[in-house]
């Protein structure tokens, strides 16, 4: 490089602010992203610290006793898995099914774009909204009684959007040449979409559904008043029964238990939160590794 | 798609003989697949409209006999379980939830727009990922913990700092909800940030501009809408958070007159209540009543995101 070129390139005093107002708002900026994830960060590290003391084999496979202000979580713990898998079976192929429309039938027309918005609605309208629909529907209307079913039946109503997002991404990250060579051989649509679309993406649908179990677990007000209980003695038999559940069993902890051992809470909700993140991270882990494997 | 409206003639002139007639077996499989696919694909519409009409249903009631739209919208007494005189006020109700969303906004909005501008434009590699996977655990911790953290972590909190009798109040339910919001807005815009053509950056930068004015000048101006969008599906669901309200905010019907007042939102009164109420008795069916505002009002907040976010994808 020559003098001249170099005093060419040499950084004017405009340079110099320029490049200090970008550190500013590079700091600024950073410190933002790192004021919303640090208190929660403390929080998390205070619920461990205080939830891990109680936290034991026996803690997890043991029922509630004294009027569960001691003993286990093993009912909510169970009733939450079965909510969740009943959940699962019915939002699962509804939800694949209706990604699969919107993927690889629906045109760009404004039928299509009802569809969105519904399912948007669908994942925003309040929790407490889906509660009232699963209450005057599913428990009423449908005369299932406040259990299992109606319960699952409503989480899976609400969680159904996790499921078409990620599978319709799934679907559409499969190249469209992939189609097209198989409709040229003369299979049908649907062929095309069992042979070929799904099962390469049938790993990102996986993710989606992992992603679903830890939204439904989680969720609290709409499994209040259709089918979760605030205690029960008795482990669910049939998807016609009651049950307790993980999120609302820390919900009755914290507010309507007087005298309950203060860690005791704390257990649950670590309890709730380990099986939500634990899904979550397998989730993320499961789609980052997917990426790193994608061969076109 | 292929034959199914063509006349016979046709198929054996395109096919050349009936050997290539289509209609078989895996033909009627298609089609009776294309038929269960369309049902699974306007399930999500059939249970929009379900949700409305069933709530709707249970909640006409109130709305035709006993609602005084007067005293419903714009008293706050909310006293639904005297025997004599039950009241049905919401306006308390509504300033509880105004309060705590509002609040909850002002903390999300600006931070987890700076956090979005950080990931999208400032970080890269191992860190921006990290980031990414950070704000996304954030969003996936139930609302019921939250409600708990309000409980247990900041009600004491707020009670030593700021020498308050009582700290379930609207500052501890806004912190909360707006922590509890911050992470799914985030998520969105960056999302938005991310879906400005990088032919924009690269067009800034060669006319020298540093990062920070590529996206002050450049990017955010592109990224206007989805940003909106993303702020009002945040309010959207802010609004409709239940158990961290119902918790955090010490649930006592009254309009706040400063920060560390308690207040009850909407939807934390349905869930406190609709347990002790009758089938299809009034206050039943006034608890459905706000639910049918709940659901309006979220929809359209919905609606208008949907058609911002929108807006630009067609200018």
């Amino acid at each position: 490089m020559t003098t001249a070129n170099a005093a060419m390139f040499h950084a004017s005093s405009l340079n110099h602010r320029n490049a200090r107002v970008q550190t500013l708002y590079r700091i600024l900026f950073g410190m933002m992203t790192l004021m919303l994830i640090a208190p929660v960060m403390l929080i998390l590290g205070t619920l461990i610290y205080k939830g891990g003391a109680v936290i034991s084999w026996e803690f997890l496979f043991t029922a509630p006793t004294d009027g569960m202000r001691t003993g286990g979580v093993l009912p909510a713990l169970l009733g939450t898995v079965w909510l969740v898998m009943v959940a699962l079976l019915l939002s699962v192929p509804i939800g694949v099914f209706a990604a699969i429309y919107l993927s690889e039938y629906a045109g760009d027309n404004w039928f299509t774009r009802i569809i969105n918005l519904a399912i948007i609605n669908l994942a925003g309208v309040p929790s407490i909204v889906h509660a009232l629909f699963g209450l005057g529907a599913f428990v009423i209307f449908f005369e299932f009684g406040t259990s299992i079913l109606a319960a699952s039946l409503t989480l899976a109503v609400m969680t159904m959007p996790v499921v078409i997002v990620a599978t319709r991404e799934s679907l559409q990250s499969v190249p469209q040449a992939f189609r097209e060579a198989c409709w040229n051989m003369g299979a049908t649509r649907w062929q095309t979409i069992r042979k070929v679309v799904l099962p390469n993406s049938i790993t990102g649908i996986l993710t989606g559904v992992i992603l679903e179990v830890s939204r439904t677990s989680g969720e609290t007000a709409p499994i209040m008043f259709t089918g979760a209980v605030f205690f029960t003695p008795f482990l669910p038999q049939s998807v016609f029964d009651q049950t307790m559940a993980l999120s609302l069993h820390l919900f009755v902890a914290a507010t309507q238990v007087p005298g309950i051992a203060e860690e005791v809470p704390f257990g649950i909700a670590l309890v709730l939160i380990a099986l939500v993140l634990l899904m979550n991270s397998a989730s993320i882990a499961f789609r980052m590794w997917l990426r790193g494997k994608k061969k076109w | 798609m292929a034959n199914s409206n063509t006349a016979p003639g046709v198929a054996m002139a395109a096919g050349g003989a009936g050997a290539f007639d289509r209609r078989d077996l895996d033909w009627y499989v298609d089609k009776a697949v294309q038929a269960i696919v369309f049902l699974c694909g306007i399930s999500a519409i059939v249970f929009v409209l379900g949700i409305f009409i069933f709530v709707f249903k249970e909640g006409i009631g109130f709305i035709v006999e006993h609602m005084n739209f007067r005293e419903f919208f714009l008293t706050p007494y909310w006293f639904p379980s005297d025997a004599d005189d039950p009241e049905y006020g919401i306006l308390a109700l509504m300033a509880g939830t105004a309060s705590v969303t509002g609040l909850a906004m002002l903390v999300a909005v600006p931070f987890s727009l700076g956090a979005a501008i950080y990931i999208a434009e400032f970080a890269s590699g191992k860190t921006r990922e990290t980031l990414k996977v950070l704000v996304e655990l954030l969003a996936a911790i139930p609302s019921v913990v939250w409600g708990f953290i309000g409980l247990v972590i900041m009600n004491p909190l707020i009670i030593k700092w700021f020498d308050v009798p009582v700290g379930l109040c609207v500052l501890n339910a806004g912190i909360i909800l707006g922590l509890m919001a911050a992470p799914i807005m985030t998520s969105i815009a960056e999302d938005a940030l991310k879906a400005v053509p990088d032919r924009y950056r690269e067009a800034a930068e060669a006319m020298g501009a540093t990062r920070w004015q590529v996206t002050y000048k450049v990017v955010l101006p592109a990224a206007k809408n989805g940003l909106l969008g993303g702020v009002l599906l945040g309010v959207g669901r802010g609004f409709g958070e239940t158990m961290a309200v119902l918790m955090a905010t010490g649930h006592a019907v009254n309009i706040p007159d400063s920060v560390f007042d308690s207040v009850r939102a909407l939807t934390a009164t349905i869930a406190a209540e609709l347990g002790e109420t009758v089938v299809g008795g009034e206050h039943y069916q006034a608890l459905f009543t706000i639910g049918i505002l709940l659901f309006l009002v979220t929809f359209t907040v919905n609606l208008t995101a949907d058609l911002i976010v929108r807006g630009i994808r067609k200018g």
